[in-house]
């Protein structure tokens, strides 16, 4: 291996990269807006919001105070009313799942309408019976304070988006650029110089991996000054997490990159691999309940274990040895792809 | 003089299709070798599977007497028929970066005056005009003092003007002492810039030589060529054979100074007259029993 052709190839990877304007904007502002969305949508908030129908009611907002329901459910937490002028209006949203739980305002008795198959609409149904019971009577339950700060949604939610980032990224960035520049000839050019396939792959891969880690500060750096994240470890393993999270994403880039000339096929193979981890492992919400196999399918992939580890070291203060087994599979699973990538390469098939 | 390149018995099957069917030639050093034929002939195939991009289904390739070893890479310059480069780099940048691969090489700004690429080095290498593209290209080819050089069709797509530019190029590169292989559908082409020419189709050398010895081998005879309308006599009277191609008449003969004294002695006037030597074209055609271009 000689370290001026891969120097060469990382250089003029990076150069590109930073030129292609639209692109290295994207990068930066598409992870800084989703942060941003999610910070304005649920502020200080938790994400989860029953909606409740209200009628008959002159428009859509509605007072909360001024209407003629419980007092005690009106006071309860994340409850958002809408009004409808009457019950045929919003039992129509009830039973499309706009709405969770329908009243009819005015004096006991009182009437609701519920979706039998809507566990939100349940969940809602206990709160709206446990609103009618009178205060003096004491629970037979006592309450306990979480020790410590909270985790705010977004502290949850952060985490997940940069990590997904760098999964399209990486993907995206290894997988797709190295398919086209076959099917356009390029590695051929290249396969005719002295250039062997390792540099080139270890240029690609280098190179992905300083963009995605790049990135990463500058996002945290932004989304950091306006939502002042808490970490409760250390940023040094939070940054090793996301950097073996990184190399682990990178090398199955590179898989998907070291065959194949159809940029078309590729993109399928990218969505059937991208989709999937973006929905199991834990980005948007937690599996937590979820059946044990879906877990276990879960694991295959290496978003998981970034996610896991890096929530474990922002959330719960871990350390190395706490971080260890999520360390140990992405590390594995970076050496796994990178043998198979370099075996499976090939300049232009 | 020992040949710098060797192929013999060269074969390469697509499936059942046989692209490249034993090939056999040899090239010495300073000598420009073009290999010759229609659009599908093998031309391409012949030449990638000796730059070592493709596998060969059979056959030897001798570089310097040798099997080829990886340092033939480092000895070779190529130029494809088309290739891409990497995105946003200037033509400058391009160069710097390919040099980098080579151990031997030539300094930026001598190709750059080679090659005449002064005037665009600092624009991206995809815009750039197609002449421009092509002496850009052959630069890169030339980045590391190459002993033997491939250029694949160079000069397609080229306007007449920015192709007679290229021809000097590849004159003043070949006249520098390097072997070229070169692969072409342009007869021009071939017999301007070859020394020996080998006419392929449907994956055989059909007929190697220097373009002066397969011409005289293998088509013989001038076509003199007159506008109908200034050609009297009746063809059936005239002693010599007499065709209709289109609007001219053509007289096809092996002494010309005869056929223009019987053209004057029937009072034919030659002032719109032209003569036409044979060439490759007519080679393939006689050959094959087709036109280069169909």
């Amino acid at each position: 291996m000689r370290f001026k052709r891969l120097w060469a190839i990382l250089k003029a990877r990076n150069l590109e990269f930073f030129r292609d304007k639209s692109a290295f904007g994207w990068n930066f502002i598409f992870p800084f807006l989703l942060v941003a969305g999610f910070g304005i949508i649920f502020g200080g908030k938790t994400y989860t919001e029953y909606k409740i129908g209200v009628f008959p009611a002159g428009s859509e907002r509605v007072s909360v105070e001024a209407l003629d329901i419980p007092q005690r459910f009106k006071e309860m937490n994340h409850l958002k009313f809408i009004g409808f002028p009457d019950a045929a209006q919003g039992l129509k949203k009830l039973k499309h799942h706009r709405i969770d739980f329908l009243i009819k305002t005015g004096q006991g008795p009182h009437q609701y309408w519920v979706s039998d198959s809507s566990p939100k609409g349940y969940v809602v149904e206990q709160m709206f019976k446990a609103s009618l019971i009178p205060p003096e009577i004491e629970p037979n339950a006592e309450k306990k304070e979480i020790k410590g700060s909270a985790i705010r949604y977004i502290d949850w939610l952060f985490p997940g988006i940069l990590a997904m980032n760098m999964m399209f990224s990486a993907l995206w960035g290894v997988g797709y650029v190295v398919v086209r520049y076959r099917k356009n000839g390029v590695l051929k050019r290249l396969k005719v110089t002295p250039l062997t396939a390792f540099e080139y792959i270890t240029a690609q891969a280098i190179s992905r991996i300083f963009l995605l880690m790049f990135t990463l500060v500058v996002v945290w750096t932004g989304c950091d000054l306006i939502f002042s994240f808490v970490v409760e470890g250390t940023y040094l393993n939070l940054f090793l997490v996301f950097f073996l999270g990184s190399l682990s994403l990178t090398s199955l880039g590179l898989v998907l990159a070291s065959r194949g000339t159809s940029e078309e096929f590729t993109t399928g193979i990218l969505n059937f691999i991208s989709w999937p981890m973006m929905f199991l492992s834990e980005v948007w919400f937690s599996l937590e309940g979820a059946p044990q196999w879906v877990k276990t399918f879960a694991s295959i992939f290496p978003l998981t274990h970034m996610l896991t580890a890096a929530r474990k070291v922002m959330h719960d203060g871990a350390g190395l040895i706490q971080i260890s087994p999520e360390i140990t599979i992405l590390s594995l699973m970076t050496l796994g792809c990178l043998v198979l990538g370099a075996i499976l390469f090939s300049w232009n098939r | 003089m020992n040949p710098i390149l060797e192929v013999k018995n060269l074969v390469r099957h697509y499936g059942t299709v046989v692209a490249v069917d034993d090939v056999s030639f040899a090239l010495e050093q300073g000598v420009c070798f073009g290999l010759l034929g229609p659009n599908g002939a093998g031309k391409t195939t012949t030449i990638e599977v000796i730059e070592d991009v493709i596998q060969p289904t059979d056959g030897e390739i001798l570089y310097k007497g040798s099997p080829r070893t990886p340092s033939f890479k480092e000895e070779v310059g190529i130029q494809f028929q088309s290739t891409a480069l990497l995105n946003f780099l200037t033509v400058r940048e391009t160069l710097q970066t390919f040099q980098s691969f080579f151990t031997q090489t030539v300094p930026v700004d001598e190709l750059v005056e080679l090659c005449r690429l002064a005037e665009f080095q600092d624009q991206y290498n995809d815009k750039i005009s197609g002449g421009q593209r092509q002496r850009f290209l052959l630069a890169l080819a030339l980045i590391n003092r190459p002993e033997l050089l491939f250029l694949d069709e160079p000069s397609t797509g080229l306007d007449p003007q920015a192709r007679r530019n290229l021809w000097d190029l590849i004159r003043s590169i070949k006249a520098a002492g390097k072997a070229i292989i070169l692969t072409t559908h342009y007869m021009e082409e071939a017999q301007f810039l070859c020394d020996e020419v080998a006419i392929m189709d449907y994956g055989k050398i059909v007929a190697q030589g220097t373009p002066d010895a397969l011409i005289r081998q293998h088509s013989r005879g001038t076509t003199v060529v007159i506008p109908k309308d200034r050609f009297k006599p009746e063809t059936d009277s005239f002693p010599l054979p007499v065709s209709t191609v289109k609007d001219n008449v053509e007289i096809k003969t092996e002494d010309v100074n005869q056929c223009l004294e019987q053209l004057m002695a029937h009072g034919v006037n030659l002032s719109d007259m032209t003569v036409r030597s044979p060439n490759l074209e007519t080679v393939f055609l006689n050959l094959t029993g087709r036109q280069l271009r169909e």
